[in-house]
């Protein structure tokens, strides 16, 4: 028994061939009509036969995504598409399995199997559609919610701190993870096709907009007039700098991430992305501050960190392969009799 | 001229015996388990028919010499054919006080008591909470009984003082090797099955090799030489069957069964599971088990074990997890999406004392409506019941192949007794086991008219004979489709919420459990006559107890029988018409009544229950009581 690998092909495939004969029903105007749209093109473009393609939800809007992929699926329970995919990915290392959950699926009901699939680094494509709202319950608080945020569950505001969900994941050992946003498609096609190339667990965050229950979540970072100012696209080997010439820049001063104005430094003073960095890689995930906050750092985007681990499935079919040579291919009839027989004549 | 130990050894008496129930009492740090474990592999090797039951605490160490901390052994072993482990000993043997407090009444009147005398110090008594000055063994209370006093403790130590180099803590836990070694003299029985065992057990530290096996051999020879003991019995071997045996428990019994029905299905096998007491030992043994290309995953907690195990059936491997009742009552809503899906499952229950925590070490049989019904929304299972330990392989077996070729979840229901208790095992050769005829759908199934003329597609849930689905697994050129826990249309398997579809889809899942009926053995009747005065209706792990007391009721002239269920849902087709042959329904149960409801539910009989919610197996002499009871 040899790890298998996810077959490669030549056939040449579109993005229609992906699109399923299922009517799409998320709302109107919502931010999960352009994911699902740049899924269905990078798709086609990753050289995988379409029958080896997986996707794996559990329950939310964004969790009926499989439905409208060409490809096999399971819509499966609440938070639970983590580990029905972990089950999936070790015993069929040969299809490449993607993984679609939203902020409540993930993070709140599925909270435990994520970090424990993150550990593991099995080779699975999670993509996490972030509204910090609950959509498909109509409009509760979520996990990624900010404090004081008024939603039906919370009339007077929400009082739980929310989690940071790069800086959880990287804190649970994930091997990549990455930023996009649904009103991005060039840059979310260029992140889904990096988190196909990684082998392991990767993950990528992808803020969306629920425009029933929490509209314009995440506008200053998505729309054009304050877009440049507030978000920071970090490329590896290229400076941060933001803003609309690029004219500011971060630079580290000790620990602690400052922005500076790039005609001010040379350009070697600023921070150089590296996402094989790891403590990089930590201060960056924080660079969470509410954006109305005076002086706070722009949204990164982009891939944060990445690192080869080797997988948990390749682990174990090294474990088993390991195992045959030491004491040979399984034999029944020598495992029914056992350490000692006795014959009755 | 002789000398004075052949002296001695020419006046002990061999006295023959046809069964005999030893109970093993001590710390649960003192190597009962060990030692009793021992003691039956060693008989069974010789050939007498056996049953054991181990009892232990649920904490791993529990204070040192308190009542808590006693674990026990009751092995029952003969010449003649044994169900059970025994209702009562014929000899107790105890480590401390506190060991024999809590066993004492499980002894029969004029039992044997071996004590380890330095287990009654004044500190041991204390801890046994016998009241200041009281020694058991010095006050007269134990007359009637066969006491024999030894110092194993300090005979362990005199064994190993000058050469061993161990300290005093490591010898003192070699003094089970001891009450082994008198153990076996006792009974005739040879030393060379627990050498063997020493030998491979401790082939990384040989010193241990050597210090056990002296004191083992010091345990035989105090039996052989010491005066007091006069009499040394002798179990002939059972007319068992012609045939090779083996000793099996049920745990691993099960992982077998498990292991076979991979094989025979040519599928991986997945073992998704979450520790839990009594059932973890079926992934220790499935993990050793590597070379079989299996793959064990110890899930980060029980929905996570069930549903990896789904995903693992959906990319077609044999998928299983395993637990107890609390973790089943966790992945009910994960069964419910394999129900819903239509993909096989196994999952085991290995049922321990409820609700909640209730009695980890302890068996019960009180799960059987959570297997039944204990899931949201109509949510039928194939429900089946292991009756002993070598039936958990048999039942195993049983549950992947009805899982696979129905496309359903199926609930194996064992129990501590059975998961834990071992007897012989007349095992089978792998060729005469049955294939699991498994066939993946490689081709789309059907003609559909779009519009255009007719295209050939693939629909996820047409159905054959059996009501059953085609299984297209990921990989398969063009027949990609979606499953999910939402209902889904007939034959497309997309959403749907109309209501037609919901009932009809509904009726269709339990009409396709029903339908395995037509696929499993008919209900025999195990013991007694085919029609009569008294059935007495067991499941599960009451088998032995049950099957005890009615031979013993029988030969006092009561018209009474046995059958005993192993198929619970769906029922055996003939249960109704074989139950209505009898005048009274006798249903003994270690729970509050969960199947007699069932069985007075779907047949509308009078059954008799009688239930034991104990934490222990009925006894064969409290079913003999109750049937003599209902006879009036």
């Amino acid at each position: 028994m040899t790890t298998a690998t996810i077959p490669t092909t030549t056939e040449k495939l579109t993005s229609k061939d992906f699109t399923s004969d299922q009517e799409v029903r998320w709302c109107p105007g919502c931010g999960d009509y352009s994911i699902l749209k740049q899924v269905q093109t990078v798709m086609p473009e990753l050289g995988i036969p379409r029958e080896n393609i997986v996707f794996v939800s559990g329950i939310g809007c964004s969790s009926r995504f499989p439905y409208y992929m060409e490809t096999f699926g399971m819509h499966s329970i609440h938070g639970r598409a983590t580990a029905v995919a972990s089950g999936l990915k070790v015993t069929r290392p040969d299809l490449s399995v993607w993984l679609v959950t939203g902020d409540g699926d993930a993070l709140s009901i599925g909270g435990n199997h994520m970090i424990h699939l993150l550990r593991r680094n099995i080779n699975i494509n999670i993509l996490l559609f972030n509204n910090e709202i609950y959509g498909l319950t109509k409009g509760q608080y979520s996990p990624t919610s900010h404090i004081g945020q008024v939603t039906k569950s919370s009339p007077y505001g929400a009082i739980d701190h929310p989690f940071n969900p790069l800086a959880l994941t990287l804190g649970a050992g994930a091997t990549f993870i990455a930023r996009s946003m649904d009103r991005d498609p060039v840059h979310l096609r260029g992140i889904l096709k990096k988190a196909n190339e990684h082998i392991g667990t990767s993950f990528v965050e992808i803020y969306q907009n629920c425009n029933v229950f929490n509209d314009g979540a995440f506008e200053v970072f998505t729309e054009k007039a304050s877009k440049k100012e507030e978000t920071l696209f970090m490329e590896t080997g290229k400076p941060l700098i933001f803003g609309q010439n690029n004219e500011h820049g971060v630079k580290l001063d000790g620990f602690k991430p400052v922005i500076v104005n790039v005609a001010d430094v040379s350009v070697n003073d600023l921070w150089i992305h590296d996402e094989r960095e790891e403590m990089k890689a930590t201060i960056l995930t924080r660079f969470f501050d509410d954006p109305k906050k005076a002086g706070h750092l722009p949204r990164p985007f982009g891939v944060f960190y990445t690192e080869d681990r080797p997988t948990y499935e390749s682990a174990l079919t090294a474990q088993i392969n390991d195992t045959i040579k030491a004491k040979g291919e399984g034999d029944l009839d020598t495992l029914l009799r056992g350490r000692e027989s006795w014959t009755i004549n | 001229m002789t000398t004075p130990i052949e002296e001695i050894t020419k006046q002990k008496t061999n006295k023959e015996l046809k069964e005999v129930v030893i109970l093993f009492a001590g710390d649960s740090g003192d190597g009962i388990q060990l030692t009793g474990t021992q003691f039956t592999n060693t008989n069974a090797l010789f050939g007498n028919d056996i049953s054991t039951f181990p009892n232990y605490p649920a904490e791993i160490r529990a204070p040192a010499g308190t009542l808590a901390g006693v674990s026990g052994f009751q092995v029952n072993f003969g010449s003649v054919n044994i169900y059970t482990a025994g209702d009562q000993s014929d000899v107790l043997v105890v480590m401390n006080a506190a060991a024999l407090k809590a066993s004492l009444r499980s002894l029969k009147k004029n039992g044997i008591i071996i004590a380890n005398t330095s287990g009654f110090e004044p500190k041991n008594l204390e801890l046994a909470k016998y009241p200041k000055g009281v020694n058991p063994l010095k006050d007269g209370s134990l007359e009637g009984y066969t006491v024999h006093e030894i110092d194993i403790t300090k005979l362990t130590r005199a064994c190993l003082e000058n050469n061993s180099g161990l300290g005093v803590k490591e010898i003192d836990r070699s003094k089970n090797m001891f009450v082994l070694g008198f153990i076996l003299w006792m009974y005739n029985r040879s030393m060379e099955p627990s050498l063997n065992y020493l030998k491979e057990q401790f082939k990384k530290r040989p010193e241990l090799i050597e210090t056990n096996t002296k004191v083992l051999k010091a345990g035989y020879n105090y039996g052989e030489t010491t005066e007091t003991f006069t009499t040394r019995y002798e179990v002939k071997a059972a007319p068992m069957p012609k045939g090779t045996y083996r000793s099996i428990m049920g745990n691993q019994a099960t992982a077998l069964g498990l292991i076979s029905a991979s094989k025979k299905a040519g599928l991986t096998l997945f073992y998704g599971t979450y520790p839990i007491t009594p059932a973890s030992d079926i992934l220790h043994e499935l993990a050793k088990h590597k070379n079989f290309g299996i793959k064990t995953f110890q899930a980060e907690d029980e929905i996570a074990a069930v549903c990896s195990a789904i995903g693992a059936s959906f990319g077609g491997n044999l998928g299983i997890t395993g637990s107890s009742g609390p973790g089943i009552a966790l992945k009910g809503e994960a069964i419910g999406l394999a129900v819903m899906m239509e993909l096989p499952l196994v999952v085991i229950n290995v049922q321990r004392g409820g609700p909640s925590t209730g009695l980890p070490t302890k068996t019960e049989q009180a799960d059987l409506m959570q297997a039944m019904y204990g899931r949201n929304g109509e949510c039928p299972l194939i429900v089946l019941a292991a009756s002993s330990p070598s039936d958990c392989f048999t039942m195993a077996f049983e549950a992947c192949k009805l899982s696979l070729q129905h496309m359903t979840p199926v609930m194996l229901l064992t129990d501590g007794y059975i998961a834990n208790g071992a007897e012989p095992w007349l095992y089978p050769k792998a060729s005469d086991l049955p294939e699991i005829k498994v066939s993946f759908t490689t081709k789309k199934n059907s003609l559909k008219e779009n519009g255009e003329g007719k295209v050939e597609k693939y629909l996820p849930y047409l159905r054959d004979e059996k009501l059953s689905r085609p299984w297209a697994i990921p990989g398969t050129k063009g027949l990609e489709h979606r499953v999910g826990g939402i209902e889904k249309e007939h034959e497309t398997g997309n959403i749907s919420y109309d209501p037609d579809n919901h009932e009809f889809m509904v009726k269709m899942r339990q009409a396709k459990v029903d339908k395995v009926a037509d696929y499993i053995p008919e209900q025999k009747i195990d013991n007694g006559k085919e029609k009569g005065k008294i059935l007495v209706l067991g499941w599960g792990s009451t088998y032995g107890s049950i099957k005890t007391a009615v031979i013993d009721c029988i030969a006092k002239g009561i018209d009474v029988s046995h059958a005993h269920v192993k198929y619970m849902n769906p029922l055996p087709k003939n249960l109704g018409s074989l139950l209505k042959k009898f005048d009274k329904v006798l249903m003994p149960e270690m729970n509050n009544g969960q199947f007699s409801r069932i069985i007075r539910d779907k047949f509308l009989i009078d059954a008799i229950g009688f239930d034991k919610i104990k934490g222990a197996p009925f006894t064969a002499g409290e079913l003999s009581k109750k049937i003599e009871e209902i006879n009036k």
